[in-house]
């Protein structure tokens, strides 16, 4: 089944996982910018960084028939350093009319820290400017649930976001009701520690009915699983789910949700 | 939810024997520790009250086990957030 992961990290991964993403359906991907595993030293790291996003990944991932896009920002980690995350909030309208940039992420928080907020809320002026749409990351571990609801509370307190357009990720049980009933998009991470197996990610989208529902592998550069979304169609067949449902899921909702952007230009396979 | 609740858990049985299994030796292997080195203290103490207020959470009844064991380990919010870190 064709299929579209939302939200890995290519910058980490080698192009032997592109050409296994391929024969395993993936047509498109998005990649938010998102931290390195080290602080970047400076606004000309997220420079190259961008460009590394822009214009490197599309190629390698061309190479085997997807379509890369990506969404930009200073990441919640980063974040803490405020004056940095300025210069580069600054410098992101130099790429933002790149043609696979579809928005502002994965912005969010980590420890939700007054530093943090700020930056994030610094970010959805930008966002709000350039009329971009909004992917977020929500902490880990015991860190989730406040983190989330007070991303909610920053996105819900500003009658300019519009939340049809906002995508929150790295939803769990805990989360994923609030971030739904509020009109949000929600994406669910199926990731091998901190996040979310295929099996709890299934009774998710049963409970929920799988509106406005995505599913991504986060593959990046820690233990991490690229191929993690067939897995879960993998697992939605095995429950006898049925196809129209699996589809949704893994390839209506995300080519919905990103439709909106205007830099989403998807050219389906022949 | 196309499947019966019998077939669900004879799939799962061999699955979940095992993690309980797993769950039992880890306490016993901080048991074993804490009666030759000493009982737990501080924050440690504190995780395995934690890890057995999460096993009380699995012994209760409702569909929403998953929901609240996220939230055992879940640090609190408070909506007056933005007030207190006048942001
Ligand atoms: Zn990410």
């Amino acid at each position: 089944m064709d299929y579209i992961d939302p939200h890995i990290h290519m910058v980490s991964r080698t192009t032997d996982d592109y050409a296994t993403l391929a024969r395993m359906g993936c047509v498109a991907m998005s990649e938010p910018a998102f931290w390195a595993g080290y602080d970047r030293g400076s606004v000309d790291g997220f420079r190259d960084y961008f460009h590394q996003l822009t214009d490197t990944e599309p190629k390698r991932a061309a190479q085997y028939g997807i379509q890369h896009f990506t969404w930009l920002c200073i990441n919640a980690k980063e974040a803490e350093n405020v004056s940095l995350s300025r210069d580069v909030i600054a410098m992101i309208p130099e790429f933002i009319d790149k043609p696979n940039v579809l928005g502002i992420g994965e912005i969010g928080l980590n420890k939700n820290t007054k530093n943090e907020a700020t930056v994030f809320l610094e970010h959805m002026e930008l966002a709000i400017k350039f009329q971009q749409q909004i992917l977020i990351h929500t902490p880990h571990l015991e860190d989730k649930y406040q983190g989330t609801r007070m991303i909610l509370d920053m996105l819900s307190d500003d009658s300019r976001i519009d939340r049809s357009r906002v995508l929150v990720d790295h939803v769990e049980e805990h989360t994923i009701t609030e971030v739904l009933d509020r009109g949000f998009w929600a994406g669910m991470t199926l990731y091998p520690i901190t996040k979310c197996t295929p099996e709890r990610a299934v009774d998710m989208i049963e409970k929920t009915g799988g509106e406005r529902l995505l599913a991504n592998s986060a593959g990046d550069w820690g233990p991490s699983k690229p191929t993690a979304v067939p897995d879960l169609i993998f697992e939605m067949r095995r429950r006898g789910l049925s196809e129209t449902l699996i589809r949704k899921v893994v390839y209506d909702n995300p080519m919905e949700f990103f439709s909106q952007s205007k830099n989403f230009t998807f050219t389906l396979r022949s | 939810m196309n499947r019966t609740a019998n077939s669900i858990l004879d799939e799962k049985f061999l699955d979940v024997r095992a993690k309980l299994l797993e769950v039992a030796a880890d306490f016993d292997r901080i048991d074993r520790a804490a009666s030759d080195e000493g009982p737990l203290s501080g924050q440690s103490r504190d995780h395995r009250e934690r890890l057995g207020e999460a096993i009380n959470i699995l012994r209760s009844d409702g569909a929403d086990r998953a929901e609240r064991l996220q939230k055992l380990f879940s640090r609190d919010y408070e909506s007056s957030w933005r007030k207190e870190m006048q942001i």
